[in-house]
């Protein structure tokens, strides 16, 4: 499976770049992780999210990188779900802007694994991509992941629908909330 | 807190329900000492606007006194103690239509882009208590709101203006004065506003402010017709006479060059068969919007003019008069307002005088009433023009 997406961040290519080089901010943005280390120089460990597969982990390598412009890296070894991706920053028309194209290869397997990653993609699942997107431009343009209280979750705005109601969150729910 | 909720279709409610936290660091908590009821919100309760829940927060036009901020914004921008009024659209002041003062299109603060994307082909901002569409955020017409990007949105009032006097800055004054702004209005003009409501009136007051050599008012309601000839402007009531007729007739046969749609999908129709036609259409979903108005301005304007739409549309509308709209010049303009671009310029003409807002509240109700409110308003009872609540 092969998904893609684009979206226009006014900072410049070498900030947004930079924050993506650091791997470990993925999972502020990106739906299906969980955490992401830096084993060393080009080498990470990923942990997905739970609906995408239970203790599913995989060590990664950047194969490809080229400050400012480009970051490429796959799943190395033998990852229950091979992946690979590409991410290109190119400025954008207005001089200040830079457009992020990201391109991610899923291979996907059969059994419950393969299922769980189906089912967590949908019928749509560059939607996913879409949105992990708009989060990263939420963080780069404002900081922070914006959260309503229909969506307060964040990473979780889509999967919820019908959400919540609009109204304002109990103790309960702001406790369970901070632990998920 | 005391809160009024959408509970279905027409039916609010004033529920107990959790007062508001910070949940990101721009937050801000507000009191709200004045809130108001507006013609929006009754698209939401005649159930116009999908992804309305069970126990939303309502409200979009509110004030009061800051209580709490989150430890991101800075102190010199916004204070516990602060006296506020919020403007509708939450923008975050820092995306590309930010930076291009078109807040109400801010590419980040609805959580739910996606869902709106699918309805509009791109995204729009999040909005206080307008359905999930539009982010999922709690309303003001509560004792307490919270606010996001606190630091970009709300203008602090540091005179001693009344709540009265301010309120509207948050909706439908802006609103109303962009109405006519995009007008491009030149002292020969004449405008014509279709509704008289409170929307209507303030694009009235604007397109005056703004120049127009005479503005007219178009409605049913009588004692809203009467307000705007009160506030001087030309009354036409569309149940009476024939619309298109009489603009000519008003305009030398010219037609108003600027003509302003201010009451948007609910319209009325004169004629009984053609409301028929839309009704039936709306309530089988072929189409969700009545444009009687939209169709009728554009018709009526004269060559080279402008029809500017305020009037809220959802979905999708059956007969546009694409021919006389390409063939005759006409340009369209439109837009949620933009409010955060308006409200000091705004202020500062309540300030000197220019503008009353207050001319139009008809009734002040405590926020426990805000069901009764809803009633008269949309009822048109007690010649209710505007509701204002108080917490
Ligand atoms: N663009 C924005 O940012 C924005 C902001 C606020 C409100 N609005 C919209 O503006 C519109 C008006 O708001 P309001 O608070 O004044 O509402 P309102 O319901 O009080 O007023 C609408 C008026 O239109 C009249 N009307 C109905 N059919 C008509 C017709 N065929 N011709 C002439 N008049 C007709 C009604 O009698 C009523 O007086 C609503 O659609 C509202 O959603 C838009
Ligand atoms: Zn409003
Ligand atoms: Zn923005």
């Amino acid at each position: 499976m092969e998904l893609t997406a684009t979206t226009t961040i006014r900072k410049p290519a070498s900030e947004v770049y930079a924050f993506w080089r650091d791997l470990e901010n993925l999972p502020t943005f990106m739906a299906h992780l969980e955490e992401v280390r830096t084993t060393g120089d080009r080498t990470s460990r990923w942990v997905a999210d739970a609906p995408f597969g239970k203790d599913i982990a995989w060590d990664a390598e950047i194969v490809d990188d080229t400050p400012g412009e480009k970051i490429r890296w796959r799943s190395a070894g033998d990852a229950d779900v091979p992946n690979a991706g590409t991410v290109r920053f190119t400025p954008a028309p207005d001089g200040v802007s830079t457009e992020v194209h990201i391109v991610l290869v899923y291979d996907i397997p059969g059994g419950t694994i393969g299922k769980a990653v189906a089912k967590y993609f949908g019928e749509e699942p560059h939607q996913q991509l879409d949105d992990d997107l708009r989060r990263l431009k939420q963080v780069l343009e404002t900081g922070e992941v914006v959260r309503s209280d229909g969506a307060p979750w964040g990473k979780r705005a889509r999967k919820e629908f019908p959400q919540r109601p609009a109204q304002p969150l109990s103790d309960a729910e702001l406790a369970k909330g901070a632990d998920r | 807190m005391r809160a009024n909720t959408w509970a279905g279709r027409n039916k609010v409610e004033v529920r107990d329900v959790p007062d508001p936290r910070i949940l990101n660091r721009r937050d801000a908590i507000v009191r709200i000492t004045s809130t108001a009821i507006c013609g929006s919100d009754l698209h939401l309760v005649d159930g116009y606007v999908p992804t309305m829940q069970d126990g939303d927060v309502m409200g979009h036009e509110f004030m009061g006194e800051v209580v709490e901020v989150g430890a991101g914004v800075a102190p010199e921008r916004l204070r516990v103690g602060d006296r506020v009024v919020v403007p509708f659209p939450i923008a975050c002041g820092a995306c590309g239509a930010c930076a291009s003062e078109l807040y109400s299109c801010c590419e980040n603060t609805n959580p739910n882009a996606g869902i709106a994307e699918k309805m509009f082909g791109h995204p729009v901002a999040g909005i206080f208590g307008y359905s999930h569409l539009t982010g999922g955020f709690a309303g003001g017409q509560a004792q307490y709101a919270r606010v996001p990007f606190a630091d970009v949105g709300p203008l602090k009032i540091e005179s001693d203006l009344a709540d009265e006097q301010v309120l509207f800055l948050s909706d439908i004054l802006p609103t109303g004065y962009m109405g006519a702004e995009m007008c491009d209005i030149q002292p020969s003009d004449v405008v014509a506003v279709w509704g008289a409501g409170p929307v209507g009136q303030f694009a009235m007051d604007s397109a005056r402010v703004l120049g127009a050599a005479k503005v007219i008012a178009i409605d049913k309601e009588p004692y809203r017709l009467e307000m705007a000839e009160r506030a001087g402007h030309t009354p036409v009531n569309f149940e009476e006479v024939d619309v298109r007729s009489q603009l000519l007739e008003l305009t030398g046969g010219r037609g108003p060059d600027k003509c302003i749609d201010a009451v948007g999908l609910e319209a009325t129709h004169g004629s009984a068969h053609i409301a028929a036609y839309d009704q039936v259409k709306q309530a089988v979903r072929l189409e969700t919007d009545r444009p009687h108005v939209l169709r009728q301005a554009i018709m009526s304007c004269r060559s080279g003019g402008v029809v500017s739409v305020i009037g809220v549309y959802g979905g999708l509308v059956d007969k546009f008069p694409a021919g006389a709209w390409m063939n005759r010049s006409l340009t369209l303009r439109t837009g949620q307002c933009h409010v955060q671009r308006y409200m000091k310029p705004l202020l500062r003409r309540i300030e000197s005088g220019e503008l009353d807002p207050t001319r139009i509240i008809t009734h002040t109700l405590p926020l426990e009433e805000a069901e009764r409110g809803f009633e008269i308003f949309k009822n048109k009872q007690d010649n209710c023009e505007k509701v204002v609540l108080k917490p």
